[in-house]
């Protein structure tokens, strides 16, 4: 008999997991080569949403390619808006006011809190913990619901314009969002007690997909991946846009690098973010919320084209030509979305359309690590891992 | 550092390579010559004073009749002990559409080199594993090139993928709902 088993021969086994598997949050394809249940080769292929973001954008005017930036990370499209309109600022060298700036960073944090909000439902529900998916969308209805109320959309937003905002906040708006911030540090520790002492979830995410801190920083992670593996790198804190250095955070780390720690960090992110939305209604200062040079750059008031003629010309040259003060030069500006580090490289060459419009996405790159993550682990460790890193498919293939 | 300080290091070390240093709105890119990139990406990534470990972002530029070499490939680096960032800037020719990986200094340059392959056609030598990434396999061209049309009446000669979801669609309107 054990000479039979012997002479049994042995190969491994290639299945392709995804493009149309839950677990893997959209079109992410992974050939997985397979020795028993252990993974012995992971090849990932994305490319399945790819809509030429970048090449769109160089015929589009700075002001027409902003809603592209929506359907890049669509659960976080008011930090792309943000990230674009911060990259276009500083190229064009306009400064936003005050107030603009403290509604924006309101509203990048509530993005922020909304993202993770998802990622912590589907990765749990992945997982095996579906309870923790039907609480979390509660409070994300609730973020949806505010967003809807301050600019009319949902998901795809396109609020912020460069130089500021679209339309200023109300005081309703801003009394159910500090209802909100109220709420939810107990709404975390529900997520929490759910899940927190689970032993499952503890033997499923505790030292599964470890990452070092050199290793980290070699693979160009950022965001939760970098901060998971102890390394403090955050875009707010290295180089601050918008309000970020005029409110108080913290920048929360882990120790192993371990699929457990990163879901630390990013449950402590939700709490901070929570603290600076908290701050920037108790601070948020009155004045305008367009830059004072913004006719450059924003289409004037409906009512105005009509009647003024002025208005009716920068309108006309903004649709058709774009702003056209573009200076001739190239800029690099990141922001941190909530998956990680997102920077627009800019190539002006003084004409109102990008010349090159170059995307850094965070998913990218984070999607480029499941191959370290997950060989020689099990297959059931690959679902835990598309988890951890929090992948949105429409940022990564663009 | 100062970011210009570290233009005029990099000039110093290796003055044959380095065409020019700019600056714009105090972000500081080199310009240098394609051969000796891996030397002059290695002396930033190890020596201490300038301790280049994080590969922000790699991309590919095209500047078709604008500037004498037509292609650029462009580093953007950081360290994250110093805090400070540097734009690197190699110039690749049209006619030799090659450059040296940087992916054994830092893996996070696989993919985006892949990517800057996939979408300008400049091959990255000594890269482990040089595919398409964003686009199928089958496909022609470069689309970030400035010469890719942004819209094509390609015909015959469009994507076979394309048209074969083309073909079934056309099949399937057999059981579209007629009006009533």
């Amino acid at each position: 008999m054990e000479e039979e088993l012997r002479q049994l021969e042995t190969r491994e086994l290639t299945i392709n997991m995804g493009p149309q598997h839950p677990a893997t949050h959209g079109v992410l394809r992974l050939v997985l080569d397979l020795d028993g249940e252990r993974v012995v080769r992971c090849t990932p292929h994305v490319g399945y949403l790819h809509r030429g973001t970048e090449k769109l954008a160089e015929s589009k005017t700075y002001l027409s390619a902003l809603p592209l930036t929506d359907r890049l990370d669509y659960i976080s499209s008011m930090a792309n808006n943000v990230g674009y309109c911060v990259a276009v600022e500083r190229l064009f060298g306009i400064e936003p006011p005050e107030r603009a700036k403290f509604i924006r960073t309101m509203m990048f944090e509530m993005t922020r809190i909304s993202s993770h909000i998802i990622w912590i439902g589907t990765h749990a529900l992945d997982i095996g913990a579906m309870t923790v998916f039907l609480y979390s969308f509660r409070e994300r209805e609730w973020l949806l619901d505010l967003f809807e109320m301050v600019c009319g959309a949902r998901l795809t937003v396109s609020y912020p314009r460069i130089g500021g905002v679209r339309n200023d906040v109300t005081q309703e708006f801003l009394d159910s969002l500090y209802k909100f911030t109220e709420e939810f540090p107990r709404r975390i520790e529900e997520y929490e007690t759910l899940i927190d002492q689970n032993r499952i979830w503890l033997k499923r995410t505790k030292g599964i997909g470890v990452l070092s801190a050199e290793e980290a920083i070699n693979w160009g992670l950022t965001g939760p991946m970098i901060r998971g593996s102890g390394v403090p790198y955050d875009v707010r804190k290295f180089a601050p846009y918008d309000a970020y250095d005029k409110v108080d955070f913290e920048v929360p780390t882990g120790k192993n690098g371990d699929v457990y720690d990163r879901y630390r960090v990013r449950m402590e992110e939700m709490r901070q973010s929570n603290r600076i939305i908290r701050q920037c209604i108790e601070k948020l200062p009155k004045g305008p919320i367009m830059a004072p040079d913004a006719p450059k750059f924003t289409l004037p008031p409906k009512d105005n084209i009509l009647r003024n003629m002025e208005a009716m010309i920068h309108h006309f040259v903004l649709v058709t030509k774009g702003p056209l003060s573009a200076p001739e030069g190239e800029i690099y500006s990141a922001v941190e979305v909530p998956k990680g580090e997102l920077g627009f490289y800019f190539v002006s060459d003084g004409t109102g359309r990008p010349y090159r419009m170059r995307l850094r996405s965070p998913s990218f790159v984070h999607a480029s690590v499941l191959p370290r993550l997950c060989e020689g682990h099990l297959i059931a460790d690959v679902i835990a891992n598309i988890g951890t890193i929090d992948i949105v498919l429409g940022e990564c293939d663009r | 550092m100062n970011p210009l300080d570290i233009g005029e290091l990099i000039r110093e070390r290796f003055p044959s390579e380095v065409k020019a240093v700019h600056e714009f709105r105090g972000q500081v890119s080199v310009i240098i010559k394609k051969e000796k990139i891996k030397d002059i990406m290695r002396f930033l990534k190890e020596s201490p004073e300038l301790d280049f470990d994080f590969l922000e972002d790699l991309c590919g530029v095209d500047y078709l009749g604008r500037k004498d070499v037509r292609f650029e490939v462009v580093y953007h680096l950081f360290s994250m002990r110093h805090r400070h960032m540097i734009r690197i800037k190699a110039e690749v020719p049209e006619d030799d559409c090659k450059i040296d990986t940087v992916t054994d200094l830092w893996k996070g340059a696989n993919w985006h080199e892949r990517e800057c392959f996939d979408l300008f056609g400049i091959v990255f030598t000594g890269h482990p594993d040089l595919r398409r990434i964003l686009l199928p396999e089958d496909w022609e061209g470069h689309p970030l090139r400035k010469d890719y049309p942004l819209k094509s009446d390609l015909g015959e000669l469009e994507w076979k993928g394309f048209k074969e979801v083309l073909e079934v669609a056309e099949k399937n309107k057999i059981y579209e709902m007629k009006g009533t």
